[in-house]
């Protein structure tokens, strides 16, 4: 919502600067986003969320001029030379201005145009460039003719964009030499409303809430017509007929006859555009500028087309809902198949227009237009919101403002006074009186507010003559009874609740006016909630800490992806998915299923930049076939997962070894076994796996606790492709995050640190190829017993020494007692059972033997 | 004078390099230090100097003293540990060369910056309370005093699900709603943490997906001056124990009275900068008394309880601490943008 200050100072005596005004607005929760300097000097700094801009005027050099002749150029068409006194000399300035071609070659004007003169040198927008850049005017020859200063357009002076013609002043301007600053400089404040403010989409709203900031009393707008007695009317007043008075609470309209349709005046037309709005004519105009002063949209209808439609009869205006197949064709052209819920004016032969939103094209204001029908009603803020939404007009402003809630209670002050500006800037008459239909009549709202509620809340002593002062201010009406303040709400505060919601209203409206800054700060004395763990979540970033200590960058991806993208990682199964209804593009239309899929997208953007990449995620995927165990409704499971990904070199390039080793199956198995170790995970197994993500027999299959953690291992090479992985092997792990939460202990116990020696030695095996390290290990550690604390794998070996279909495996066991010093004895003794065991077990021998 | 004192200290340290055992190193102290060495004497004689150069000339001529001492007492430190055959092993390394590269893992930025901001928020009493992500229209909305149609659903853009009434949240308030009503009458400390959505256009300066963290105080006697203390020893924690604050007035539909707390701009000490946009003031969070409806339907009566409500944006707080000019960097994973955290 666009501000002037010279508007707001219509209603309001405030000597406030820009800056401080948009200071107590914006805590007052009336944000001012901008503050646009319309030729005034600019502060230095605002200590708020304001930022400044625009323009300023030099007082000497541009100011009133009149011009007082037109003649054409002698050697360009589009050219003219205007005569032009600034209040002590007389100027030849050149322009190519069409507003002023019609004045070409008249002689001396009977009444010079009053407009906005620059000097040289002066500084200024460029007119001709889309962006507001400055130029300084310089002496030059155009054409032949030499030109020095210029008569400015609103765009040139950083008013509007408007750049269609200069600006000429209505008559009634300033005597030439008036500096300009010093008859139009202005500060408009843009303010962003929240929806809880409606009432402050208007002039008049934030006038009011000046004034109680303030404490300045303001002064609303008149209201009242002239009605001409003399005149015998021809024409009669419409019959107003309401069906759904929930829908239309009221409606009103006046006849505004012999209406001369033309530009408004300079000043009106400035205004509007200084408000962000467009000047189309002055019956229009009148509409849009009302509704900016007083928050009420009002409608023009050309009053003989609805004439012409009743034929002989006096028209009839009508608010109904829609016929079945029921269609209109709006303002903008749009012809629009209506919905059953939204509100009409109609006549008998059909749709005038979309209540509240916007008017048919057939009965608009016209050029030709004599006599106008205005009318000002009001809405059900709900029902019109409907409309907006599934029409979508989120471009009306009237629909904006009575989605928004506007009180029924302006609506026949509004029109009085839209129709009185209408007769007057239209040299138009008014016979009859207002006609007001009011059949949804407005009920006061009084709320009850205990005294000590205004401390139980804000925890700060306002005095109450203090509170009553301020709801006074802001157009509430107070009535003490003991320690309860009773107080009716002002018609325009739609926004009260009623009973303790409309209790907390009124206590944010003292806090607001009271202010913030004045509310002291305190340390909470409530009791202390009771204190807890968090289990799932402290477990959650225990994994996230084991994996960035084994030295993998967490990514956080996109949780929206589609089913095509996982498509690239799961060929074969894919779905059920939880899709969305308004995607904002197909790659992200549904919500993931994989969370592998989303951190292989990640690799795949990185590894373009990187040699090596090592990620990994935590974090959700949705599954609509399983619902929450926790939730009576049946939503979709939110599943935390974990996936890992690693590509690429080993280490980066090192001068102390610059061999590029790529990463494999065994830097992924290395991480899983550490976050397994670092986990306290010790119940679990890793076995064969097979899936089509995967390259056949370098897959394995978690298995935690008895339930199934996941599978990890090489990518299959098609996968990889998919995602252009390029030439390395992508190792990848895709877990069930529970399932690592729900093994990990809360707590373990440590082991003293060994007081007796160990006995390290080696023993090589020959098993047969199918026979796997765990199943060895295995096989190891039981015979081993307690005595056997640590068992490693260090040699891996095939080849014709060892035999066909055999392999070698080379372990370090060491032994070591807790209570006393091993004997080789003790040794020895050991591992012939270990080995008796594995032979008799897996059939292995020993490699020396 | 001054210079002839320097090449006393040149040549005292190049002949400390070459001695290689207590004699050489007896004779070298003898030689620079003693008493008839010439920079002892030099000080000794320093009343044979111009009175206005005396002052320059002592000070000088003490440094080197102090120096060559303190490099007679290394030199002897590193004689007596070095045994003879490791001096004669010693190798010129290039100390400079990089070292061996180690493989060093990271948190997300965001989750560095939650967990900052759990962290500070622990301290206070305010433990995690997490919640779902897919939500509906009741939860996300009309229990949280916005009903359907209402014009401030306008202040939230919605992602819908093919199932009515079934859609993204677009805030973690729907979390105060479940924690109400997991606690209630109990009193209430918990921050809401974890993943909103909102239907908007992806830019540099909105994103489609965001943590959210939100708190939420409920209790007796919980007020206003309340609210405006915690979220100042928060800002203290999370910007510097010299920041300032600021309350505004502002409208969420689930508090009353409702307010935007700004920080003092920690970049410029609210001077005024680029980030700031030359207030000084940055906005970083919006709060309030718990509206008496949200009360109400988290199972609090109104007239008995009262709480605070907030809600940050970890990546806002991040970008602003960090100067990351652009939020698409977040879920965009560049790692050249993760690695510099
Ligand atoms: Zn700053």
């Amino acid at each position: 919502m666009k501000v002037p200050l010279s508007w707001l100072k219509e209603y309001i005596e405030i000597t406030l600067d820009p800056h401080e005004i948009a200071r107590l607005l914006t805590f007052a929760g009336l944000e001012v986003e901008s503050i646009n300097f319309i030729g005034l000097p600019q502060p230095d700094q605002l200590q708020n969320q304001t930022s400044i801009y625009g323009l300023k005027w030099d007082r000497k050099n541009i100011v009133v001029a009149d011009i007082t002749k037109v003649e054409h150029h002698p050697n360009a068409d589009r050219l003219v030379l205007a005569q032009l006194y600034d209040g002590e000399l007389t100027h030849t300035v050149l322009t190519g201005a069409p507003n002023l071609f019609q004045y070409k070659d008249q002689g001396k004007l009977a009444q010079p145009l009053k407009v906005a003169y620059a000097r040289e040198g002066t500084q200024l927008y460029d007119g001709h460039n889309s962006s507001q850049e400055l130029i300084t005017i310089k002496r030059k020859k155009i054409r032949g003719v030499e030109s020095y200063s210029m008569a400015c357009s609103e765009k040139e002076l950083g008013i509007s964009d408007e750049h269609e013609g200069i600006i000429v002043f209505d008559s009634d301007a300033p005597k030439a030499g008036t500096p300009l600053v010093d008859y139009i400089g202005d500060a408009v404040f843009d303010i962003a409303i929240t929806p809880n403010m409606a009432r402050n989409l208007s002039i008049l709203g934030v006038a009011r809430e000046l004034g109680a900031l303030t404490k300045t009393p303001i002064d609303p707008p008149t209201a009242n017509i002239t009605i001409s007695k003399s005149i015998q009317s021809a024409l009669a007043m419409p019959n107003i007929e309401i069906d759904e008075p929930e829908l239309n609470a009221r409606f009103t309209a006046t006849l505004i006859e012999n209406v001369q349709i033309k530009p408004s005046p300079y000043w009106m037309q400035l205004r509007l555009r200084m408000s962000g709005m467009r000047p189309i004519n002055n019956v229009v105009d009148v509409t849009n500028y009302v509704m900016l002063e007083m928050g009420q949209p009002l409608h023009a209808f050309d009053y003989d087309v609805l004439r012409n439609r009743s034929e002989t009869k006096v028209p009839v205006i009508s608010t109904r809902l829609p016929k079945s197949g029921e269609k209109i064709v709006t303002l903008d052209g749009i012809n629009r198949n209506l919905d059953d819920f939204t509100i009409l004016v109609a006549d008998n032969t059909g749709a005038l227009s979309i209540g509240g939103i916007m008017g048919g094209s057939d009965s608009e204001v016209s050029d030709d237009t004599k006599n106008v029908l205005l009318e000002a009603a009001s809405w059900d803020l709900i029902n019109i919101r409907q409309t907006v939404t599934s029409q979508q007009m989120q471009s009306s402003q009237a629909g904006y403002r009575f989605s928004r809630g506007v009180s029924p209670e302006i609506a026949a002050r509004s029109n009085l006074r839209a129709a009185e500006m209408i007769r007057t800037l239209g040299n138009g008459k008014i016979i009859h009186n207002l006609i007001d239909e009011y059949p949804h009549h407005y009920v006061p709202n009084t709320v009850k507010l205990p005294i000590g509620e205004i401390q139980r809340s804000l925890g700060v002593d306002i005095p109450t003559e203090e509170v009553v002062s301020i709801l006074i201010a802001l157009d509430f009406t107070v009535e003490q009874k003991k320690n309860i303040l009773h107080v009716t709400a002002p018609a325009h505060r739609l926004d009260i609740g009623i009973a303790e919601i409309g209790t907390a209203d009124i206590i944010e409206e003292i806090a607001r006016i009271w202010g913030f800054e004045n509310i002291p700060e305190t340390q909470i004395s409530d009791l202390m909630p009771r204190q807890e763990n968090n289990t799932l979540l402290e477990k959650e970033e225990r994994v996230r800490d084991i994996l960035v200590n084994l030295g993998l960058q967490e990514v956080i991806t996109y949780r929206i992806s589609s089913p095509e993208t996982e498509q690239l990682l799961h060929p074969i199964e894919n779905g059920p998915y939880v899709h969305l209804a308004n995607p904002i593009t197909p790659e992200r239309s549904a919500m993931r299923r994989s969370l592998l899929s989303s951190v292989l997208e990640c690799a795949q953007d990185n590894l373009r930049f990187q040699q090596r990449i090592a990620l990994f995620e935590v974090g959700p995927v949705y599954l609509p076939e399983l619902s929450s165990s926790d939730e009576q409704s049946s939503l979709p499971l939110e599943a935390q997962r974990l996936s890992i990904v690693i590509s690429g070199q080993r280490l980066s390039l090192s001068w102390i070894d610059n061999r590029v080793d790529s990463m494999d199956y065994f830097d992924l198995k290395g991480i899983i076994d550490e976050l397994l170790q670092a986990a306290h995970i010790s119940d679990y197994t890793i076995d064969d796996a097979n899936h089509p993500s995967f390259q056949p027999g370098a897959v394995a299959k978690l298995t935690i606790d008895g339930s199934q953690a996941g599978l990890f291992g090489v990518l299959h090479p098609d996968i990889a492709s998919n995602y252009n992985l390029g030439e390395h092997l992508t190792l990848a792990a895709d877990f069930d995050l529970m399932a690592f939460v729900d093994a990990m202990p809360d707590q373990y116990s440590s082991k003293p640190i060994p007081r007796f020696p160990a006995i390290i030695e080696d023993i090589a095996l020959i098993v047969g190829d199918s026979i796997t390290n765990a199943e060895v290990v295995a096989s190891i550690v039981k015979s081993g017993g307690a005595t056997l604390t640590k068992v490693q794998l260090f040699d891996v070996f095939r080849g014709e020494q060892v035999g066909a279909n055999k392999k070698s495996l080379a372990y370090r066991l060491t032994y070591q007692s807790e209570v006393k010093t091993l004997t080789d004895k003790d040794a020895a003794k050991l591992r012939n059972k270990i080995v008796k065991t594995l032979q008799k077990e897996l059939g292995a021998q020993l490699r020396s033997e | 004078m001054l210079e002839a004192l320097d090449t006393i200290k040149t040549t005292a340290l190049s002949e400390l390099k070459k001695t290689s055992d207590k004699e050489t190193l007896r004779l070298w102290y003898s030689t620079h230090l003693s008493k008839n060495s010439p920079l002892i004497e030099s000080l000794r004689n320093l009343s044979n100097v111009a009175p206005k150069d005396r002052p320059a000339i002592g000070k000088h001529a003490n440094q080197i003293r102090n120096i060559l001492e303190e490099a007679y007492k290394e030199q002897t430190h590193y004689l007596h540990k070095s045994t003879a055959s490791t001096r004669q092993k010693h190798t010129d390394l290039d100390i400079t060369l990089p070292g061996r590269s180690v493989n060093r893992g990271r948190l997300h930025i965001a989750t560095q910056t939650l967990r900052r901001i759990y962290t500070i928020w622990a301290d206070m009493g305010f433990q995690i309370y997490r919640s779902r992500e897919i939500e509906t229209d009741e939860l996300n909305f009309e229990l949280l005093n916005i009903p359907l149609h209402h014009p401030a659903r306008d202040m939230w853009d919605t992602f819908h699900t093919n199932t009515p009434g079934v859609i993204l949240r677009t805030h973690t308030s729907p979390g105060q709603i479940h924690a109400m009503r997991a606690n209630a009458p109990d009193p209430i400390r918990v921050i809401l943490p974890g993943m909103c959505y909102r239907y908007e256009q992806i830019t540099a300066r909105s994103e489609i997906q965001f943590n959210q963290v939100e708190g939420l105080a409920i209790g007796t006697n919980i007020r206003f001056t309340d609210l405006k203390g915690t979220l100042t020893d928060f800002a203290r924690r999370m910007f510097g124990n010299s920041t300032r604050t600021r309350f505004r007035a502002s409208h969420f539909p689930f508090t009353e009275p409702s307010a935007e707390m700004d920080v003092e701009c920690f970049l410029c000490s609210g001077e005024g900068c680029r980030v700031c946009k030359k207030t000084g003031w940055l906005e970083i969070l919006g709060c309030g008394m718990v509206h008496p409806a949200v009360l109400t339907n988290g199972g609090y009566e109104p007239n008995k309880y009262t709480g605070f409500a907030f809600g940050m944006g970890p990546e806002r707080i991040a970008m602003l601490k960090y100067g990351i000019d652009d939020i698409r960097h977040f879920w965009g994973n560049d790692l050249r943008f993760l690695e510099q955290f």
